[in-house]
């Protein structure tokens, strides 16, 4: 049922143009309106080798509309073929063809014997926001392309992560996982970034287990993978940033994987050792700002407001105010998150609304006595509305326009400081 | 033009002035064909993706101040509210005023496209109109409520009773025009058939039709001379300042393709004459434009005045910055209401065009003459060749690829990085006051030498990446894909 959007927080399902876009060399080709991949990019960081004005499109006309476009599909993909240099096509389906009734199965069976892979998810923007677009292209490419595989390689671990450009760190946050994961002695495989693309889905089979660091984006994919592939999977629904979510979740999947425990506690150790000689440093800054309620609130992704509540309350001792999840979360994973929300150090409880009316949100924040002057950590959205309570203000979920990031992340150990950084760079700005 | 009022639809562009994206030739041929009437657009059967229509019509309207959008359609149709929000405050800011536009959707999903949602959507109107009381309300549709066949001018008809602004439905599905500024005749025609109101008295005022005001204050600062108040449009605009805007003396635009409807409008229903000359970019655009604002507004001896003064003072430097431009040669590539303006600077300042791409070509304006710009061009001798494509960068790699021109001069987002990926200096012209008048022809000038004269960061990153075009395609002719014949 439609339902009243004000500001909006996410994009359509065809917005997962750019999870295909994140993939190295891989090309998205849109069976859509000549306007869709432009309006679903963003002014910043949308470039690339690939950038949405070099995505192959139909951009279907009145015509299309009436007879079909079918015959356009075909052309357009023969020639995509030819133009473009990429290793994976993937065709996804916009409005107008899922209403009218393209059969774009079969127009894409057509080049299946094709030097480079086609596939084609469908992506019709009432089908969902650009989070479930996001699991649609990852269930096309295990279901269209993967194949099981018996030989196993010791150690390798797929590693799946938030939405790619949705989620502004997304490319810092997956390299950071990556490098935890692989001081435990295990090998990771991603698909999304620099230099990595068709090799690393290749080897997706191969790996030992999935790893899903996400409270619920890619749980079904977790699942599919399971089925029709036989890899297990760990699911840690917390981003795990700073020390305290960090040591926790480097236990956690050395437990899975049968790291010896010695290895781990290493691992942890030497971390927290620099970790904690950066917070002994600046510690005095933290206790004795003039300027900061100990009260927060955060307006973001089901990532990253559990993320960064576990962060505040946990490692900097901060206390929750309301926290508010946008994205539009399942309704079968909202009661596993809230519980997340709940299971706060010292007993702590986070209330959480699962909101995308950021009208209701706005006049939440206002009426909320925070006790001082609040930190609040948004879209672009709450800028104004943080202005008017006073409060501290941090960009940290799309819409963003108050932050350039090309490859800075939020976790891990190195995240967590990287988020001290920008909130006190906000707090200093002020003095009491 | 015959403007039709009654109706919330506006007819495509390609339907009212036959405006074509699919041609390739030259300047002086298409301006031939234009006016015999035997040009035809091809079709292409290969394509990249371009810009939708209604991002146009709403960027336009989401930028009046204190109205509210209601775009009735899936999440990524109504995503432009986020961009829209923070144009709006940073616009606003520099203003030093506020705007409280809001900008929703209607996250329609998949059983809304089976049952619709007209009740929603009334819902949802009331509700926006209790939240935040706009001073008008544009309630839009998408692809797929066009084709479901959502009756939004009925939704808009019935809740008409129950508020007391201005309410109208505007037409914006993607796929009914492949030229995105029919999006900008939608907007036009939304504020004509809502807003604007008859005349009670004239005022010395000029409708002002532009994107981002940039140059706001020193056009205030010119039109002093001649006694005259630009009121600029939409962004900022009140809606009470649009209620009037068939008072002016005339309506000019900085840019043809963005202003024509409007211009025609308004001419046409409250007889406000519009100008019809080249645009105020370069020396030649600048002076003819002021000349028949003077003429129509009977001030032209001010407005003599005034042009020999600032000759005196820029004239100079400008042919100074020329003797270092000479025989550079350039490709452009921009919405028609550019192209053929700036291939006349470009001219002016020594520069040769080697080729231009226009986004689409209106055959006609709405009075039914070949537009201005080209035609002075064809009249002072100057040819190119030229093309018309909707934005394909494809077409436009393979141009640049084979021409190696000294310099690429584009206007859209997103298009400038593949020219200096390409090794080649590229311009981005995307303030539409960048080549205003004589002060920022000089700058013009002066940021194009400044361009070539740094090549490092062209030259440092065209080093090390690889072109996203198979060796194929740069071995075709830029037209392989043009099918003639087809619309």
């Amino acid at each position: 049922m439609a339902k009243l959007l004000d500001k909006q927080r996410y994009k359509c399902a065809l917005g997962a143009m750019q999870t295909v876009q994140a993939i190295t060399r891989a090309i998205p080709v849109l069976h859509s309106g000549p306007g869709c991949a432009q309006k679903l990019s963003d002014s910043i960081g949308s470039s690339g080798y690939f950038s949405p004005n070099i995505f192959p499109c139909t951009s279907i006309n009145e015509k299309d509309v009436v007879f079909g476009g079918a015959k356009k599909l075909e052309t357009t993909i023969a020639n995509a073929l030819k133009v473009i240099d990429a290793d994976l096509y993937v065709i996804l389906t916009g409005c107008i063809p899922e209403i009218v009734g393209d059969d774009t199965a079969e127009v894409v069976s057509h080049f299946a014997d094709s030097d480079k892979p086609v596939i084609y998810a469908s992506t019709a923007g009432f089908k969902g926001n650009n989070y479930k677009g996001h699991e649609q292209i990852i269930d096309a490419i295990i279901d269209q392309y993967l194949e099981r595989s018996d030989e196993k390689e010791k150690g390798l671990v797929n590693i799946w992560a938030d939405v790619p450009y949705q989620d502004l760190f997304w490319l810092g946050n997956i390299r950071e996982l990556e490098k935890l994961i692989a001081e435990l002695g295990l090998t990771s495989n991603t698909i999304f970034g620099y230099q990595h693309g068709i090799r690393n889905i290749d080897r997706i089979p191969k790996a030992e287990f999935n790893l899903l660091v996400s409270p619920w984006v890619s749980v079904g994919n977790m699942k599919e993978m399971e089925k029709k592939l036989g890899i297990p999977y760990l699911h840690y629904p917390t981003l795990p940033i700073g020390a305290f979510e960090t040591s926790k979740f480097l236990r956690e999947v050395g437990k899975f994987a049968g790291v010896d425990e010695q290895k781990v506690e290493s691992v942890i150790n030497e971390h927290e050792n620099y970790y904690y000689y950066l917070i002994e440093r600046y510690a005095d800054m933290f206790l004795e700002t003039r300027v900061m309620a100990k009260q927060f609130s955060v307006v973001a992704d089901a990532q990253y407001a559990l993320g960064i509540t576990k962060f505040l309350v946990n490692d900097l001792g901060l206390v929750p105010a309301k926290q508010f999840i946008t994205d539009d979360t399942p309704k079968q994973f909202q009661e596993q998150i809230k519980a997340e929300f709940e299971n706060l150090n010292y007993g702590l409880k986070a209330e959480v609304s699962f909101e995308t009316d950021s009208y209701k949100i706005h006049n939440e924040i206002q009426s909320h006595d925070y006790h001082g002057y609040p930190l609040i950590l948004g879209s672009y959205y709450e800028k104004e509305v943080t202005e008017k309570i006073f409060g501290h203000f941090l960009n940290i979920a799309w819409p963003v326009q108050d932050k350039v990031v090309l490859d800075d992340f939020y976790v891990g150990y190195t995240g967590g400081i990287r988020l001290i950084e920008d909130i006190y760079s906000v707090a200093v700005q002020r003095w009491n | 033009m015959a403007l039709n009022l009654e109706s919330s639809n506006v007819a495509t562009r390609e339907n009212r002035i036959g405006s074509i994206t699919g041609y390739i030739g030259t300047l002086s041929d298409l301006a031939n064909q234009s006016e015999c009437g035997t040009l035809k657009g091809c079709s292409r059967c290969f394509s990249q993706s371009s810009t939708c229509l209604s991002s146009c019509a709403l960027g336009q309207l989401s930028a009046i101040r204190d109205v509210a959008i209601i775009h009735h359609g899936p999440a990524g149709c109504s995503v432009a509210s986020a961009g829209a929000y923070y144009l709006d405050k940073v616009m606003a800011k520099k203003r030093g005023v506020t705007n409280n536009t809001v900008y929703v959707g209607t996250d329609m999903n998949e059983k809304d496209t089976i049952f619709g949602s007209a009740d929603a959507l009334r819902r949802i109107i009331l509700e926006i109109n209790k939240r935040y009381s706009p001073k008008a309300i544009f309630v839009t549709s998408s692809c797929a409520t066009g084709i479901i066949g959502e009756d939004i001018d009925s939704v808009v008809d019935d809740v008409k009773d129950e508020i007391d602004v201005p309410i109208v439905a505007v037409h914006c599905e993607g796929f009914k025009s492949r030229i995105w500024a029919t999006g900008f005749d939608i907007s036009d025609h939304a504020v004509l058939s809502s807003i604007v109101k008859p005349p009670k008295q004239k005022r010395n005022t000029i409708n002002f039709k532009n994107f981002y005001e940039s140059a706001r204050p020193e056009i205030i600062e010119i039109f002093k001379n001649f006694d005259l108040k630009p009121i600029f449009l939409y962004c900022n605009s009140t809606v009470e300042e649009l209620s009037h805007i068939s008072e002016s003396l005339a309506t000019t635009c900085i840019c043809g393709t963005l202003g024509n409807y409007l211009g025609n409008g308004l001419e046409e229903k409250y007889g406000v004459p519009y100008i019809r000359t080249i645009n105020p970019l370069g020396i030649a655009g600048f002076e003819t434009w002021l000349r028949e604002i003077g003429r129509v507004t009977e001030r032209s001896e001010a407005v003599e005045k005034y042009i020999a003064e600032q000759r005196e003072i820029y004239i100079p430097q400008i042919e100074e910055i020329k003797k270092e431009l000479k025989g550079l040669k350039a490709v452009l590539g921009m919405g028609p209401g550019y192209t053929f303006e700036v291939s006349r600077v470009l001219n002016e300042l020594g520069i040769e065009v080697v080729w231009a791409l226009a986004w689409h070509y209106d055959k006609k304006y709405e009075n039914g003459d070949v537009p201005p710009s080209m035609e002075y061009l064809l009249e002072n001798g100057v040819d190119f060749e030229a093309s018309v494509a909707d934005q394909q960068n494809y077409e436009v790699m393979n141009i640049l690829n084979k021409y190696q021109p000294d310099l690429y001069l584009s206007r859209h987002p997103g298009s400038t990085v593949w020219a200096i990926k390409n090794g080649t200096p590229a311009v981005y012209v995307a303030d539409e006051y960048m080549i205003f008048g004589y002060k920022h022809t000089l700058e013009f000038a002066q940021s194009i030498l400044d361009s070539i004269h740094n090549r490092s960061f062209e030259k440092n990153l065209a080093r090390r990446v690889k072109l996203p075009y198979t060796d194929w395609w740069y071995k075709q002719n830029v037209d392989a894909f043009l099918e003639e014949g087809k619309k």
